[in-house]
């Protein structure tokens, strides 16, 4: 039997009100990939992005992580999903190290087994002796790696980002995203990330493109550019959007 | 096989699913001392804590105590001081501040995105918010032994035992007041709306009590107001402290709060689950 996708969405609509941010919405994400949600701004990714970690609940539609129902069985979705919001999740009061420490106990993980976890990991994340230092004192580009280390805190089999790079430096953008396909190469993690910065799309990633609140693509990179008939991604995706539903939608706040 | 048992059959069981008692009591201690440490780093508010209910003992009550007879009621067994008779108000006050604070801190992270991290806790979220309050709650009794500490160099001296009994209702007090706030903040959106909400919030829940003045001696001044102090909540949780202090227990108090503190964190619950409640209407969280 083939294994579950690491992620699965299934006809998935959401409304604010009258306001419609998600239109049967399906795709799926294959363990161990490296996929990007691509859309503009106001695309859904927001709205996606919250349904999946279970901020609110999907009213219409299914969602599944690791096979696991994010409604049915929240537990068991979550603790196999690593989340980076867009906006800052750090408590800036706190240290480096109390930080990754508070999100291992939300997870039920002791202080002792987090605290080993967080040095091994921070050093990956080139971190490491920034544990005593206090977030606030952190430049932006090391506030969003101490994030994506502590999603992984808690061994994620799938780590979802929501514009992990938006308003990072070109540098710290690619230090990021580098370390994230390195995570993948070793094959333990599968990787979504939403973007709107076309130019972080490598040839070797899936890409799901959404646009107003409905998928209007998905698949490897090459296969959608070639679908288009498009030299490359930039241009793939301007014919799509271009040409795609033109009903109102409206993501959720960041 | 119906469509519901066949979509958990098909669930894969990989991991252990669940989760241990002791993964529970690591999450919960996580959240106290996450609290704790936010307590320790806004020192201002722990002063501001200790002063506010210093200012009512040591300004407002000495002005009053020749105003404001109290006679023999219970639990006293005698003549008692004003300052006496106002300092479980004042114990209560520091909880309902304190529980008021707690959902700010609430609606705060909500604005910064830090309560996005608990929400998403897999463990379920029900307990995660009972811990919160829990945390909260752990934060505003050390405030109120604190306040007891400052009291007692003011002469006043409660029962030796009554330090002891009176934590159990500290403790139901603090949950009814945090669940009271939780409740709240689930219904703020934004930052600033909250100063409203603690104005119409605290100030009359403090003032239309049992706190600073014997039902008794309202209900002769004005009937109607002795009527809105029997409704409101917070007279339940003086008297509940009151008693205690002195190791009695006024169990209608109790049961009062006890009902207050299940529905309001009912309430709080509904309102912060993610297919019911209000946060995901709003496109919040």
């Amino acid at each position: 039997m083939a294994r579950e996708p690491a992620l699965s969405i299934e006809k998935l609509s959401h409304a604010y009100g009258p306001r419609l941010a998600l239109d049967d919405v399906s795709f799926s994400v294959a363990r161990g990939s490296c996929t990007a949600l691509l859309g503009l701004n106001g695309a859904g990714k927001t709205t996606l992005f919250s349904l999946v970690t279970r901020l609110f609940a999907a009213r219409k539609g299914r969602i599944r992580v690791l096979g696991f129902d994010v409604n049915r069985q929240p537990g068991e979705a979550l603790r196999r999903l690593g989340v980076v919001f867009q906006a800052r999740t750090l408590d800036l009061d706190l240290t480096v190290a109390q930080n990754l420490r508070y999100h291992a106990a939300l997870h039920g993980i002791g202080a002792a087994e987090a605290g080993a976890r967080a040095t091994a990991i921070l050093t990956g994340m080139e971190l490491d002796g920034r544990q005593r230092e206090k977030a606030r004192n952190l430049s932006g580009g090391q506030m969003r790696r101490v994030e994506i280390a502590r999603a992984l805190l808690h061994q994620p089999e799938l780590l979802v980002l929501d514009e992990p790079t938006v308003g990072l430096d070109v540098k710290a953008r690619e230090a990021i995203l580098r370390h994230l396909r390195e995570l993948v190469a070793r094959g333990s993690l599968t990787v979504l990330w939403a973007t709107h910065l076309l130019d972080e799309i490598e040839a070797t990633d899936d890409v799901v493109v959404i646009h107003r609140g409905r998928v209007l693509a998905c698949g490897g990179a090459q296969a959608v550019i070639a679908a288009q008939g498009m030299p490359d991604i930039a241009r793939a995706f301007a014919a799509l959007t271009a040409a795609g539903p033109a009903s109102e939608t409206e993501d959720a706040p960041p | 096989m119906t469509a519901t048992a066949q979509q958990e059959a098909d669930a894969p069981q990989t991991r252990s699913s669940g989760f241990t008692l002791r993964q529970y009591m690591v999450c919960l201690s996580g959240v106290v001392w996450r609290e704790g440490l936010r307590f320790l780093h806004q020192r201002g508010r722990f002063v501001s804590a200790l002063v506010r209910p210093l200012v009512w003992l040591l300004i407002f009550a000495a002005g009053f105590r020749s105003v404001l007879g109290v006679s023999i009621i219970p639990p006293y067994d005698t003549y008692i001081l004003y300052e006496d008779y106002i300092t479980p108000g004042l114990m209560a006050m520091i909880q309902l501040f304190n529980g008021m604070q707690s959902s700010l801190s609430m609606v705060y992270d909500r604005e910064m995105g830090n309560m996005r991290i608990l929400l998403v806790s897999p463990l379920p979220r029900s307990f995660i918010l009972v811990s919160k309050l829990a945390a909260g709650t752990a934060v505003s009794v050390v405030q109120v032994y604190a306040y007891l500490l400052v009291a007692w160099f003011w002469g006043i001296e409660p029962p030796r035992l009554g330090y002891l009994t009176v934590l159990p209702a500290l403790v139901l007090a603090g949950m009814m007041l945090g669940s009271l706030g939780m409740l709240l903040s689930s219904m703020i959106r934004q930052l600033e709306n909250f100063a409203g909400v603690m104005n119409f919030v605290i100030f009359p829940m403090f003032f239309a009590s049992s706190a600073l003045y014997p039902l008794w001696r309202v209900q002769e001044t004005s009937p109607v107001l002795a009527v809105i102090c029997k409704l409101n909540p917070f007279t339940y949780a003086v008297e509940l402290i009151r008693f205690a202090l002195y190791c009695q227990i006024d169990w209608t108090s109790l049961l009062v709060v006890l009902g207050c503190t299940v529905a309001f964190l009912a309430g709080a619950l509904i309102a912060y689950d993610p297919a019911k409640g209000l946060i995901g209407r709003r496109g919040g969280g």
